[in-house]
């Protein structure tokens, strides 16, 4: 009897109809650090098999966007840059914002866009949007290194001062906080669409949207007393780009508070997508 | 102590049928508002037994209702059942892909399941590459692979071909590189569905000289798959499932026997078409199937009578000409009858229009024993397909009784004439 006791506590794993809403895994996730990382790769070079320019195909995108800038908010709006070479001023908030949003639409779709191998296979979900925001840092890196390239032309040629200094470092919180907030309304988002599909088309163009919310196109300082301020305010990415900008140039809006607000709302929106993905992700097959 | 390194206790899956739209909310606030006051799922207490072909009046179905059993370390356990059985959902279960609705499962060691060959496989990327993604996916290390990837390429026998992508792999070969890494994968469980399918018949003997070789080792196999001979040859336990539930589990002959008798009486009619044969178009269905013995139905013969098949087709739509074909299976093997071809008409068959037709096979011509039966309804040509009925879709399979006489009464398919011609 005592030994049918021990053996009953020897189980390698329980599969339960109901398991605590905390019990998050964490330790499946490390054991699967290799297919992380296989994914980061398989991402990034699937993109490219069959291109001729590969990932210069990086530079397009924010380039393009760029002049359009200039044109629209630079020539036909005439939105001033806060002192900074308009095209530096795009290009750093594009850089950016198109790492969160990629990290934010590709994070959103785990559940769609995966249902084939989750349907036949287990690995701890998270496995997915954890890549998919990893191969975004590799594909910001190519377009931060862009930026870096286009700043020393304007150093060079123009005469621009601008000097090496310790608020690049700054750089990197940032981005993780950029990288926990896609990625933490990314699952909440792809939680939510298992059953209902509504939040995947509402999402596709709220973040096209979202891009006018946040200082991408504008700088903070323009919006001074103006009636609308606290649309932007409340939007946790506006510190963030500010900060982006400070470390780079200098110059930019924002206060310990505005960015203490959007670290919490980064940690909240983390942890809640985690709590929501790991109820969804037991089930989601039947439903997706 | 026990050596159990499985143990399902009470599993039961509850699915939903029907589409996911706007009716499912009112379910799911209900659901909600149940929880929230601590009470039960209400639509835990309804929900009817699995039976596809009968038109059921709620939308819930028990997928899986209360299964029970253990598996022993190094135990070889097939898992049968006609199709919509609950096979796959219980594998799905063990598998973690999803979770049951009810009960739990306890496992001893590491599990890996292959629902599919070459999950994760991405065609841009080369065979190596895929190698890798793929092993991973199925829980394995990158120096596990990298240990074993020569043995890997040399078991699927694709080395010409590593560096290519495999979206310009044959079929073949891809299946071949994607079970090969399964078959190196080493864990302590392996739960494997319906992979033997595919490729050739060489490779789908070294597969299954590969897992043989597995549970030899002394690590567990838990199978599933159509092809009775394969589970027959492999597994020393069985379960058979039936609409969801635990018909019968133990020694494994038994189980295939109490399945392929256990088709017997089923009715045609609650076939749909969707359930028939993909390839065929419906256009003249088989209504009834019946076996005649001394002019009573039954599907039970002796060795001395005459069997006689009964059909009544009717045709959905006009049809030009119909042809019939039918051929007697072995459950472990092939066919062993298949010369009845015949045409029924040339003429053209209104919608609507029933032809009725019986085919008999003479008395002593099939040896005793248990057969599956195929049946197809085609054009004059015999080229396109009206309707297939298989024994896999629910029909039941003839059974010959040795009569008396006969002395050696399991062996053999056929009997021939001979002739004895003494002190030549």
């Amino acid at each position: 009897m005592e030994e049918k006791e021990k053996n009953a506590e020897a189980w390698d794993l329980v599969i339960q109809s109901r398991s605590s809403f905390f019990d998050l895994n964490l330790k499946d996730l490390w054991k699967y650090r290799d297919l992380i990382m296989l994914f980061v790769r398989r991402d990034f070079v699937a993109t490219y098999k069959q291109t001729i320019l590969g990932p210069l195909w990086h530079f397009i995108q924010p380039v393009f966007t760029t002049i359009m800038f200039l044109f629209v908010f630079g020539k036909i709006a005439n939105i001033p840059t806060d002192g900074i070479p308009p095209v530096l001023f795009y290009m750093s908030g594009i850089t950016l914002w198109n790492y969160f949003s990629s990290c934010l639409n590709g994070a959103s779709n785990t559940f769609l866009s995966n249902a084939g191998i989750f349907g036949k296979v287990y690995f701890p979900r998270l496995v997915s949007p954890i890549s998919i925001v990893i191969s975004n840092i590799i594909r910001f890196g190519i377009q931060f290194l862009l930026l870096i390239l286009v700043m020393l032309w304007y150093v060079i040629f123009k005469g621009l001062d601008l000097q090496l200094s310790w608020t690049w470092l700054l750089i990197i919180p940032l981005l993780i906080v950029m990288a926990g907030m896609g990625l933490g309304l990314g699952i909440i988002i792809s939680s939510m669409t298992t059953k209902y599909r509504d939040m995947s088309v509402l999402i596709g163009f709220a973040v096209q949207l979202l891009i006018y919310a946040t200082p991408v196109a504008y700088p903070l300082s323009f919006l001074a007393g103006k009636s609308y301020k606290w649309l932007v305010n409340i939007n946790p990415l506006s510190p963030l780009m500010e900060a982006f900008r400070f470390a780079l140039f200098h110059k930019g809006t924002f206060s310990a508070g505005s960015l203490i607000y959007s670290i919490s709302f980064m940690l909240i929106s983390f942890f809640v997508g985690l709590l929501m993905f790991n109820k969804v992700e037991r089930t989601f097959m039947d439903t997706v | 102590m026990s050596d159990s390194v499985i143990k399902v206790e009470n599993v039961s899956k509850q699915y939903r049928l029907g589409q996911v739209g706007t009716g499912t909310i009112s379910h799911d606030i209900n659901r909600w508002w149940h929880t929230i006051r601590g009470k039960e799922n209400p639509y835990l207490k309804i929900g009817e037994s699995n039976d596809r072909s009968v038109k059921g009046s709620s939308d819930y179905v028990w997928s899986l209702k209360d299964i029970n059993f253990e598996v022993k370390r190094g135990e070889v356990l097939g898992i049968i059942g006609r199709n919509g059985a609950g096979k796959s959902t219980l594998l799905k279960i063990l598998s973690r892909v999803t979770q049951p609705t009810t009960g739990n499962i306890k496992v001893r060691g590491r599990i890996a399941a292959l629902l599919e060959v070459g999950t994760g496989f991405h065609p841009e990327l080369s065979g190596r590459e895929n190698v890798f993604l793929n092993g991973a996916i199925l829980g394995m290390s990158k120096a596990e692979i990298k240990s074993k990837f020569d043995e890997i390429i040399d078991f699927s026998g694709v080395e010409r071909y590593v560096d290519t992508p495999v979206k310009r792999y044959s079929s073949g070969m891809y299946v071949r590189l994607a079970f090969a890494v399964a078959a190196h994968l080493e864990p302590e469980i392996l739960i494997i569905d319906e992979v033997l399918a595919v490729g050739d018949a060489e490779f789908q003997k070294k597969c299954l000289g590969k897992m043989k070789d597995v549970s030899g080792q002394g690590r567990t196999v838990l199978f599933v798959s159509h092809n009775l001979e394969a589970i027959s040859n492999l597994c020393d336990t069985g379960i058979l499932l039936q609409n969801g539930m635990m018909d019968i589990s133990g020694n494994i002959e038994y189980c295939l026997k109490k399945y392929i008798t256990s088709s017997r009486n089923a009715n045609l009619a609650g076939i749909s078409l969707k359930d028939r044969l993909k390839r065929t178009n419906g256009n003249v269905l088989f209504e009834e199937i019946k076996g005649i013995k001394n002019g009573n139905e039954t599907w039970d013969f002796n060795y001395d009578d005459e069997i006689i098949v009964y059909f009544k087709t009717t045709a959905q739509k006009e049809t030009d000409g119909l042809s019939f074909y039918m051929a007697l299976k072995h459950p472990f093997s092939g066919e062993i009858i298949s010369n009845i071809k015949t045409i029924i008409t040339e003429n053209k068959i209104r919608a609507g229009e029933s032809l009725c037709f019986e085919i008999t096979i003479p008395q002593r011509t099939v040896r005793p024993g248990q057969y599956g039966l195929y049946y197809v309804l085609g054009n004059k040509e015999g080229k396109i397909y009206y309707d297939v009925i298989d024994t896999n879709v629910n029909i039941p399979m003839l059974n010959i009784n040795p009569s008396s006489i006969d002395m050696d009464e399991n062996s053999g398919f056929l009997s021939m004439p001979f002739k004895m011609k003494k002190n030549a």
